[in-house]
């Protein structure tokens, strides 16, 4: 029977196919982090920002949003190598995801900080508020709930795109599985087992978004 | 950094670049009226009153927005052939491609319907037409309009995945740009031209879609 015979396989690929894994969930949570942290920035610069910096900060965010991340990836995998910055493909992966994902969370973040009404801000003032008082104790809070469920949309975005680091040849979950087909044949079997991995990973992370945002919400 | 820029050889393969280009916006046009068509019934399926069919209907759109669109791919590509099921390398990017857009088409939809007065549907029937006529001739053309700016979202990021049928050697932008990169070590130039491309491709169809917005809106 194939399925026994795939789970098998699957059984005996274990440790490679978990160090796979493991792989993807390090990548996708640093370059989620390190995205979210530079994504601030942007966000903050494309809204306060002056003029010039603002333009600058959105040609930036332009230019890797209109760009696919495939191209991205390899882009930086070759790129970097040329211009004497030595890093490996599993940095080169990480360094591409994250400026991905900062061009996103910035735009999240610029939406949200406009989303919200000027009374909020002006009556900070009006109590004596700074402009750093107002932005963490006032917009910040708010605009973190607004955030958060497209924030976990990019994050599953993430997971998903970690996926193309197999093609510049890191060995994530999906390269993972290549590599036991490679060997084995069974490639609808393994196929679908990567996708239902994957399937599970983003259905936990939605789940778990979901959890947190009713957690935070402001009661009614 | 010690690098002299050369364009030339990336001019001399522009028309390369340039064709792969135009792949990609046919893949993307022919995969997204193929996705429209699923997105369309997966909607109406998803507001049936049949409980099979919403579950169905769901089940489709939570399996592949959480699967990463390579694993689909490459499962269509290389696994569905164990079935018998053997496509050509663009015949079965399209298929993966009207697949993946069908799935969040049908939230768009979803959506679009849902945000219809009902007393569209009333008026129908009111004067006269069928429940399918009443869909085909009231409902689904307004729900098109209003829906029309995140179906239009949805093409640009739908083109912007075309990059990836480069997994599977069909010489779309991204698989001349890799193949120009490997041939002529121009890297910088190689990538900065394709992913400007990227860009402008992207930075001209939005421009034209607000356009097709702007006269298609439903005055008043």
């Amino acid at each position: 029977m194939e399925i026994a015979q795939a789970l098998e396989v699957i059984w005996a690929a274990r440790w490679a196919l978990l160090a796979g894994l493991g792989n993807t969930i390090l990548i996708s949570v640093l370059s989620i982090l390190m995205g979210t942290a530079l994504g601030l920035v942007v966000g903050l610069i494309l809204t306060y920002g002056n003029p010039v910096l603002r333009f600058v900060v959105r040609l930036y965010s332009d230019f890797l949003r209109g760009t696919p991340v495939f191209v991205l990836i390899l882009a930086c995998f070759y790129i970097l190598s040329v211009v004497d910055i030595q890093l490996s493909a599993y940095e080169a992966g990480i360094f591409a995801l994250t400026l991905f994902c900062s061009s996103h969370v910035g735009e999240i973040v610029l939406g949200a900080l406009k989303a919200i009404p000027k009374g909020q801000t002006e009556a900070a003032k009006s109590v004596g508020l700074t402009f750093f008082g107002t932005f963490f104790s006032v917009l910040l809070p708010q605009a973190l709930r607004m955030i958060l469920p497209t924030w976990v949309t990019t994050a599953t975005e993430i997971v998903k795109a970690s996926t193309l680091l197999s093609v510049i040849g890191v060995v994530e979950l999906l390269l993972g599985v290549q590599q036991v087909i490679a060997r084995t044949f069974l490639s609808l079997e393994l196929y679908f087992f990567a996708g239902f991995v994957f399937f599970l990973l983003n259905f936990a992370i939605e789940k778990a978004g979901r959890f947190v945002e009713r957690k935070v919400a402001i009661p009614s | 950094m010690d690098y002299d820029f050369n364009f030339a050889a990336v001019w001399r393969n522009f028309d390369l670049l340039l064709s792969g280009l135009g792949l990609g916006l046919v893949l993307a046009l022919v995969s997204i009226a193929i996705g429209c068509v699923i997105g369309l019934f997966t909607a109406f399926g998803m507001l049936s009153k049949h409980r099979l069919l919403r579950w169905a209907a769901h089940g489709y759109v939570s399996a592949i927005r959480n699967t990463p669109i390579l694993v689909l791919i490459l499962f269509t590509f290389f696994a569905l052939p164990q079935l018998g099921l053997r496509l050509g390398k663009i015949e079965s990017f399209i298929v993966t491609l009207a697949v993946y857009s069908g799935a969040y088409l049908t939230e768009v939809f979803r959506s679009g319907l849902v945000a219809l007065p009902p007393g569209l549907r009333e008026a129908g029937l009111t004067i006269g037409l069928t429940e399918l006529g009443t869909k085909v001739r009231i409902t689904i053309p307004i729900m098109f309009r209003n829906v029309l700016p995140a179906l239009g979202n949805n093409f640009i990021s739908l083109f912007k995945d075309t990059s990836l049928a480069a997994a599977i050697a069909v010489p779309e932008l991204t698989f001349h740009a890799r193949k120009i990169n490997v041939e002529t070590f121009r890297v910088i130039e190689t990538w900065l031209v394709a992913s400007l491309m990227y860009v402008f491709a992207c930075a001209i169809i939005a421009a034209l879609l607000r356009r097709v917005e702007r006269h298609l809106a439903i005055p008043g």
